[in-house]
């Protein structure tokens, strides 16, 4: 009963039961993910968006079978992922970032030799297959050494490699280039997307709107556990359509001034993102209205770098969505 | 054939990791001089030199014992830390199929330290090696590795089971090695503790290589080992499904 589809969810919700305190426990909990729906066709790249703590990781998790839902269901190829763990497990990857699940004092090669027995890759295969990975990712040559030598880098295309041995059709990526060099995430996503292009159906997390941008098919932004918009880069571009951008660089900016800025007619979305001792001030505001002038009058007194207005961007239309939830 | 050879290779692999580890070759270098020692000076004092390579034996298997008893009933706790659990968990196969290398490579690493006790007794002590049954104390090490590695496992899941179960491994370090008559004939211990010793594949397991070395039947003792380390490996299994339907409702499988 294979489905068309490659991932079906409805509903899907997870609460976090957790302890804290120790003389005098008290328990919490903590809905993670409330109420996510999704469907992705084979083949897709498809990029679940989002800030620190939205609830990616947790909807990952549950659709490659490491977290049972609170409610709701899911399959991937059909094959429900809370009962039966060993029609989805053949079928999917699982990657996510950061330099820990690997096989620190053993080499690139053992490790994937290790992984590649318990994932039953048939073992007439497991040679060739092993230096056909080692190639995508760019290891061959250094995988007799030892694994705690490698960079963050080549610890996650190693990682990757891991996670195709047993040439899945659905490959979920956990923000795969966490903590990797520019240069690292570059190689990273031409990876992605040359798997995504042989056919694969990956799921990527993230939280750099740029790399979903590039990427992604379509995109779901998650925040606050629900999926706040859903579809292409360019249909959430248009999101912020009909909007302006007014981006300012300051020193020292008071929490009052910017609820100030906030309150202006015509003003939409303001972040603040610091930046060393400097502050970029992004104000989102209607296009036919212009706040420079306001914006400007409300910082009277505070030190100013570059002050700019702009057509909006991808990443403005994100913000707007995050901040719309 | 598929699955002997995954549990080959894992068990492989996984003892060379170990025995990378800093800690466990230090451990290593040590824990079988100070068997050796154990050995020879427990029996000069007991006036029985004749048995002093029976008691280097014994002494070697503790050295086993031990190393399968903290490395398997921290197994899936320390794969936890790893990050790697997740991941080992995530394979298409029975979670045996992950654990049972875990353990058994505790059992192969812990061998060294069988061989190590008896090469220390041999160079310190003068303990000459001439074994009764050379081909079937080879045979019998493999059975030990096999029963306490099955052994292992069923220490390994039931401690992922219950909270804290760790703390129960160290103390389980001696009553093992005196039931199983490791240290001493199970003959001088309380009538009591027959019916525990007979239920240990430890106990079979010492068995067939004193019997391997001093002379006596040693394939039925290896056939009893390997039959009571089946057992464990079932009850084993059994818990490990149960552990691992409960880890993904609790999401304990990772470090929150
Ligand atoms: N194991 C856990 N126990 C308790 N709370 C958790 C656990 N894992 C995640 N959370 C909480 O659930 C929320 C969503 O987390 P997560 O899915 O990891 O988000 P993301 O991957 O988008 O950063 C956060 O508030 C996080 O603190
Ligand atoms: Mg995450």
């Amino acid at each position: 009963m294979e489905s068309d589809y490659a991932i079906e969810a409805e509903g899907l919700r997870r609460t976090y039961r957790t302890r804290t305190g120790w003389l005098r426990p008290r328990r919490e909990t903590v809905e993670a993910v409330r109420g996510v729906d999704l469907t992705v066709r084979r083949g897709e790249l498809f990029g679940l968006l989002g800030p620190n703590g939205a609830g990616k990781t947790t909807t990952i998790k549950m659709l490659n079978t490491l977290l049972i839902p609170t409610a709701g269901t899911a399959r991937i190829r059909g094959f429900d992922v809370v009962e039966q763990t060993r029609e989805v497990r053949r079928r999917i990857g699982y990657v996510f970032g950061g330099d820990r699940g690997l096989y620190d004092r053993l080499s690139a090669l053992d490790n994937l030799r290790y992984f590649a027995e318990l994932y039953g890759v048939p073992p007439r295969d497991q040679k060739r297959r092993i230096a056909e990975l080692l190639e995508l990712v760019g290891l061959t040559g250094r995988e007799r050494e030892r694994v705690e030598g490698y960079s963050r880098g080549m610890r996650q295309r190693l990682h990757i490699a891991r996670g195709l041995l047993h040439a899945p059709e659905v490959l979920f990526l956990d923000e795969p280039s966490i903590g990797v060099d520019p240069v690292a995430a570059r190689e990273l996503r031409r990876t992605v997307a040359g798997l995504a292009a042989n056919g694969a159906t990956v799921v990527l997390t993230t939280h750099y709107m740029a790399e979903a941008d590039e990427l992604c098919d379509r995109i779901a932004v998650i925040s606050g556990g629900e999926i706040q918009a859903l579809g292409t880069p360019a249909e959430l571009r248009s999101r912020a359509d009909g909007r302006r951008v007014v981006e300012v660089e300051a020193y020292g900016v008071p929490d009052t001034a910017i609820s100030a800025l906030r309150g202006l007619p015509g003003v939409r979305e303001t972040s603040v993102e610091d930046r060393g001792a400097l502050q970029l001030l992004t104000v989102q505001s209607d296009a036919h209205v212009d706040v420079q002038g306001d914006v400007l009058r409300e910082l009277a007194g505070i030190r100013l770098g570059r002050v700019d207005s702009r057509e909006p961007t991808l990443e403005d239309a994100y913000v707007a969505i995050v901040g719309a939830a | 054939m598929r699955t002997l050879r995954t549990l080959l290779i894992g068990t492989l692999l996984r003892a060379k990791h170990l025995s990378r580890s800093p800690f466990e070759v230090a451990l290593a270098l040590v824990i079988p001089l100070v068997q050796a020692t154990l050995a020879v000076y427990l029996f000069r004092a007991g006036d029985e030199p004749h048995r002093l390579l029976e008691a280097a034996v014994g002494a070697g298997l503790m050295g086993v014992w031990a190393s399968v008893l903290t490395g398997s009933g921290g197994a899936i706790q320390h794969q936890r830390f790893e990050g790697t659990l997740e991941i080992i968990m995530l394979t298409p196969r029975h979670p045996v199929l992950v654990v049972l290398p875990l353990t058994a490579a505790t059992a192969v690493t812990g061998c060294y330290a069988l061989v190590a006790t008896l090469l220390w007794g041999r160079i310190v002590y003068g303990i000459p090696i001439d074994l009764a049954h050379p081909l079937a104390f080879g045979a019998a090490t493999l059975a030990c590795i096999a029963g306490l590695g099955m052994f292992g496992l069923l220490l390994a899941s039931t401690f992922v089971l219950m909270r804290n179960a760790n703390a129960l491994a160290n103390p389980l370090d001696y009553p093992i090695w005196l039931l199983s008559g490791m240290l001493v004939p199970i003959s001088v211990l309380p009538a009591w503790t027959a019916p525990i010793a007979a239920v240990l594949p430890t106990t079979w397991g010492a068995r067939a290589l004193r019997e391997a070395t001093v002379g006596g039947p040693v394939w039925p003792s290896i056939g009893i080992c390997l039959a009571l380390g089946t057992v464990c490996l079932v009850l084993g299994a059994v818990l490990l499904k149960s552990f691992e339907r409960r880890a993904r409702a609790a999401a304990t499988l990772a470090l929150a």
